[in-house]
């Protein structure tokens, strides 16, 4: 066969073959030991001189040629696989739902860990305090007296060993002051109890967070300016606070904190009895007895402190109405509460 | 309490001051205002005026026809009041004119034209008389616009009871003038009453306090020749905007001097009532209060009798016997002091709450007990000219409050404040409330006074909320600490509970709830739970909520079976308290605990058994990098399963338990629910000593496995064949790994995969294999055979 034949017959070979396989085979045909080409080659040690060498030259560029036109098949071919492999893929509905599977937190944990990250920000402890206490700890030690209505039984669940469900947070400030001394910066999450029938608006079990600071020259001006930081901070708008009078017995002077109503932005709505306010967090300085029986110097130390009810926060938050959905365990309530 | 603007303005002069605002500062000095009513602004073109004559309309029995001369001419009215008669002076509501809101035109009434309506006390709004027509005694020209005569319009707020529970001198107008006249700087006008002391020859009343404990002070004084039994109308108007109805002269004189001093003031009828003991008895009694109720007063209540017979409920209310009636014109007037909690106490025993008991209770200032009679006499004295006082004002004065003193200097204020209010500030301030000031370069002596000094004002911290609650807070510049700072770290158990929450949400999609802290029996029992005996509440709710709960996991399982048409499955956990019964020193031994529960209707129990040993598995790895172990263990409580019950172990401490739930619960739940659980304590977990992360670097050189699987029955734990190896010592084994539990029905079997590995070569089989024989053998000799 002519070298010009073999080239041609190649080309033909070449466009028949259907496959990576048999062009590979087409290359064992040509350029294999016994291929054509080879084979060529075997005729050159018949020619001499400029003849041979011209020979030479040719059956090299043929070789050189067909290993090209070889290898250009093969990557054709390789194209045209994946791109018959792509046009027979499935192209997936992306539009189908959605299956989200995930856990929840309780809306409490929500909120609570929310006002722990704003007060460790500023230098202030998050500690744990049991729910069961005795009297001193949540009376007496707060200057409330034998005969204050706060402990009559229609307020405080009283257990038959004489101990008793604590009725708020400030239950743990002597504990904590003892347990620190001044100077201190503590908040206190915790759960409470109180004696009443439940509805929409009242639960026997909630969570407040207590809150306490003790220093020297703690004054009425530092209350107001971290209680509006921190709300500001919660709600991630610039909060509004007013304080009035309250009284409770652990704290002089006492304070109700109220903030601008963030449903009506303080023009005045049902939810804040036209007000513009809503009353949110009762909070003082602290009794100078308290701290006296926290073994503070009141000669040197002040402080304040404020319980924020974290559940009162929780549902303003969320908007949720019936707070007897928070201990519900009802999933298709909790379940929405899903991240952080 | 309802609080008038114009009783206030009596006492302070408020002319040129917006109402509504000053209110508004009340609130945000003082207590809360829950409500402002303005009362009479909706009544206008009403004037007094003369019924000239009287015809029956010709088409009812019920309507007259009335000629009525308002001073300006000559009205036709049609009207169908019953108490009408020529003469008769009315309020006349002339067309065009509106009458607490409903507005007078010109009407048809059966036929015949009126121009106008005469009007009952109700319509106007002054009182709940709607029985006839208001009727007219004072003297005045006819045409006289009805609102120049009786204060009919008025601003009335609401102060929420509860903010004034620590100020027994709020309880009256007079006190909250007081307020007012600090608020606006404008003096407080003297209280105006009449002098006692030109009765003190008269002969004394008998009083005899027997409970000196419990009675602090106790006045008395007989007035006769009362002939007026209807109080002025704008008394009446000034009780009704208040609240209060009214009744007669004398019993409405001692409400309004309530209302005004806050000072509770009880008329026994003369002839019922001629002298007082105050005293307890040793024996209950029923005893007829004015209301017309029997109540039972037991030997704790404190009564006022007369000549040992019981005439009231000291300080609560009054007998009926005793009381005024249409016919008394002699009284004796008490006007006394009780104890604050006693008086409490015996309301709430006898669920009779009054306006006087009310008052008591927040410890009454035993100073204002005379002023009070004398201004009850002055009042009287001007309704009612004739009357006649036969007897001196007899007060018994058995336990007075020792006078307060504080002193404080300016730096105090400032330290408490962190502003600056100035010297002339806080005098004024504290003078204006009533406190006696000495200033004397930086001191301040302050004097308290007595209707301060009962329970509300003790300390000099104190003194620092009158000075700015009047400064106002809103006034306040608002400043951050000077403080050092210190590194705040947070606590293990905190940081435990934080990620043990994180990881069974985020990585195992659980949901968090909160549940009670009490059994719910009633619940338990429809799952086959009985709540196991523990510390219990005395006044719980209902008996069936009062026993402590001493697990989670009936409150958990309790959760899931409310929710079972949730999700076919779903996982639930709290971290919450319980109690494990009493410790040695009596006191409740409160443990926090996690509790889990999954269940499914997907997989099966013993799948889901796993999951939840494997959850528990991470969390002790997750968070204090050391391995959980697990061992079987016998159930303990009745909802737990008799044979899958195990303990959970880590750093050699008991962290709890998990456990299939008992077939007699499940088949309460749901037969075709697979429901397993688990309690961890917290605080064992948090004293788990952190193995922290310990860094291996892997090893350049091949390693080799040895695969082996080995014959076991039911009897035969995994941690039966663990022991061939474990702990043994030997260098190159690396890891076993579970391969398979292999069940054909007729064989179950084990496969394992140990991993052996050097640091420093290339192993060799021939190496591990007399190692591996031997573990083969040491099995061998338990009855543990190779598999063939």
């Amino acid at each position: 066969m002519q070298d010009t034949d073999v080239k041609q017959q190649l080309e033909a070979e070449l466009e028949k073959a259907a496959d990576v396989n048999e062009v590979e085979n087409i290359r064992v045909a040509y350029l294999g030991k016994k291929g054509y080409i080879t084979e060529l080659l075997k005729n050159l040690k018949d020619l001499k001189g400029e003849q041979k060498k011209e020979f030479g030259q040719k059956i090299n560029i043929l070789k050189a040629e067909a290993d090209a036109k070889i290898t250009e098949r093969i990557e054709l071919l390789k194209k045209q696989r994946i791109e018959r492999m792509i046009e027979k893929s499935e192209q997936y509905d992306v539009t189908l739902p959605c299956t989200l599977e995930q856990g929840s937190y309780h809306p409490i944990t929500l909120v609570q860990r929310e006002v722990e990250e704003i007060f460790e920000s500023m230098g202030f402890t998050v500690e744990d305090y049991s729910e069961i206490v005795d009297d001193y700890h949540c009376f007496e030690a707060l200057n409330i007296p034998k005969h204050h209505p706060a402990r009559d039984m229609q307020d405080t669940y009283y257990l038959d060993n004489g101990q008793l469900l604590k009725t708020h947070t400030s239950a743990a400030q002597n504990a904590i002051m003892r347990k620190y001394g001044a100077p201190l910066r503590a908040i206190f999450p915790g759960r409470c109890f109180r004696n009443e029938s439940t509805d929409a608006c009242h639960e026997n079990t909630f969570f407040q967070m207590e809150g306490m600071m003790i220093d020297e020259n703690i004054s009425i001006s530092n209350l107001i300016y971290f209680m509006k930081v921190m709300l500001s901070d919660v709600f991630k708008q610039d909060i509004k606070v007013r304080l009035r009078p309250g009284f409770f017995p652990f704290v002089e002077p006492g304070f109700e904190l109220d903030i601008n109503c963030l449903i009506c932005g303080g023009k005045g709505c049902p939810s804040c009895k036209n007000s513009g306010w809503l009353e949110l967090c009762p909070c003082g300085m602290i009794h100078p007895n308290v701290l006296k029986a926290g073994g503070i110097d009141t000669d040197k130390y002040t402080g304040f402190a404020f319980g924020l009810g974290l559940t009162r926060l929780a549902m303003m938050k969320y908007g949720i109405k019936d707070i007897r959905d928070l201990n519900s365990g009802n999933l298709k309530v909790l379940s929405q509460f899903e991240n952080i | 309490m309802l609080v008038s603007m114009n009783w206030i303005r009596e006492f302070v002069n408020l002319d040129g001051l917006d109402i509504d605002s000053l209110i508004h500062r009340f609130t945000l000095a003082t207590a809360e205002v829950e409500d402002i009513y303005h009362y009479g602004q909706n009544t206008s073109n009403v004037v007094v005026a003369k019924i000239i004559s009287i015809e029956n309309h010709p088409n009812s029995k019920k309507l007259h026809l009335l000629k009525v001369d308002a001073g300006d001419k000559i009205y036709d009215c049609v009207c169908g009041a019953p108490n009408v008669y020529e003469g008769k002076i009315v309020a006349f509501a002339k067309e065009g004119g509106m009458v607490n809101g409903t507005p007078i035109n010109c009407a048809v009434v059966a036929g015949y034209e009126s121009h106008g309506m005469c009007c009952s006390e109700a319509e106007l709004g002054i009182s709940d008389d709607h029985s006839g027509l208001m009727n007219i005694e004072d003297d005045v020209a006819l045409g006289t616009d009805i609102k120049d005569i009786y204060p009919i319009e008025d601003t009335v707020f609401d102060v929420d009871n509860k903010s004034l529970t620590n100020r027994p001198d709020l309880w009256g107008h007079y006190g909250i003038a007081r307020e007012f006249s600090a608020l606006t700087g404008r003096p407080l006008k003297p209280y105006e009453k009449l002098d006692s002391s030109v009765y003190d020859d008269l002969p004394k009343v008998d009083i005899d306090i027997r409970d000196k404990e419990l009675c602090y002070r106790y006045t008395g004084i007989k007035v006769e020749n009362i002939t007026r039994h209807i109080s002025p109308v704008a008394m009446r108007i000034r009780l009704y905007y208040c609240g209060t109805r009214a009744i007669n002269l004398l019993a409405d004189l001692t409400n309004y001097i309530m209302l005004e001093l806050g000072q509770p003031m009880h008329a026994f009828d003369l002839r019922k009532v001629d002298c007082i003991e105050v005293r307890r008895f040793e024996d209950d009694f029923e005893f007829e209060t004015l209301d017309d109720v029997k109540r039972h007063i037991d030997t704790n209540t404190l009564m006022i009798c007369s000549k040992e017979k019981p005439v009231a409920i000291a300080g609560i209310m009054g007998g009926l016997d005793s009381a005024i009636a249409d016919d008394t014109t002699s009284l004796l007037l008490e006007s006394a002091t009780f104890d604050g909690v006693s008086i409490r106490k015996s309301s709430m025993r006898l669920g009779l709450r009054t306006d006087a008991s009310m008052r008591y209770e927040k410890m009454l200032d035993p100073e204002i007990a005379v002023t009070a009679t004398e201004r009850f006499l002055k009042l009287l004295t001007e309704a009612d000219a004739d009357v006649k006082v036969i007897s001196s004002l007899t007060d018994v004065y058995v336990k007075k409050y020792d006078t307060i003193k504080l002193e404080f200097d300016k730096s105090y204020v400032d330290r408490y404040t962190g502003i600056e209010i100035s010297d002339e500030r806080i005098v004024s301030t504290l003078k204006a409330l009533g406190f006696g000031v000495d200033k004397n370069g930086e001191k301040f002596a302050v004097t308290v006074p007595s209707w301060r000094a009962t329970k509300d004002v003790t300390i000099t911290a104190d003194i620092i909320e009158e000075i700015t609650r009047i400064y106002g807070y809103d006034n306040f510049a608002v400043t951050t600490t000077l403080s050092p700072l210190y590194p705040v770290l947070r606590a293990v158990t905190k940081s435990d509970e934080n990620q043990v929450k994180d990881i069974l949400v985020k990585k195992y999609n659980l949901h968090e709830i909160h549940s009670y802290i009490w059994n719910d029996a009633k619940k338990f029992e429809a799952i086959g739970i009985e709540p196991e005996p523990n510390v219990r509440l005395i006044n719980a709710m209902a008996s069936e909520l009062s026993v402590i709960r001493n697990s989670m996991i009936p409150t958990l399982l309790s959760c899931a079976n409310d929710n079972k048409s949730y999700a076919p499955d779903f996982g639930i956990f709290e971290i919450a308290r319980v109690v494990e019964g009493l410790k040695e020193d009596g006191d409740c031994n409160e443990r926090k605990k996690l509790g889990i529960v999954l269940f499914s209707h997907t997989k099966s129990e013993k799948e889901i058994y796993f999951e939840l040993r494997n959850m528990l598995a991470l969390i002790v790895h997750d968070i204090k990098h050391i391995n959980a172990e697990f061992a079987n263990t016998n159930a303990t409580h009745n909802w737990q399963h008799p044979k899958n019950t195990a303990c959970v172990y880590a750093d050699g401490k008991v962290l709890g338990y998990l456990s299939a739930l008992h077939p007699v619960c499940g088949e309460k739940i749901d037969k075709k629910a697979a429901i397993v659980f688990a309690e961890i304590d917290m605080g064992i977990f948090s004293e788990c000593a952190n193995g922290g992360i310990v860094y291996d670097e892997p090893s350049k050189y091949p390693s080799i496995d040895f695969d082996l699987s080995f014959v076991v029955n039911d009897t035969i734990r995994f941690s039966d064949i663990e022991k061939a190896w474990k702990n043994d010592g030997f260098e190159y084994l690396d890891d076993v790994s579970l391969i398979d539990v292999y069940d054909d029905g007729v064989q179950k079997s084990i496969s394992v995969r140990l991993h052996f590995m050097s640091k420093e070569k290339t192993l060799q089989r021939t190496e591990i294999q007399p190692y591996v024989d031997g573990v083969i053998s040491s099995l061998a000799e338990k009855g543990i055979n190779l598999k063939q």
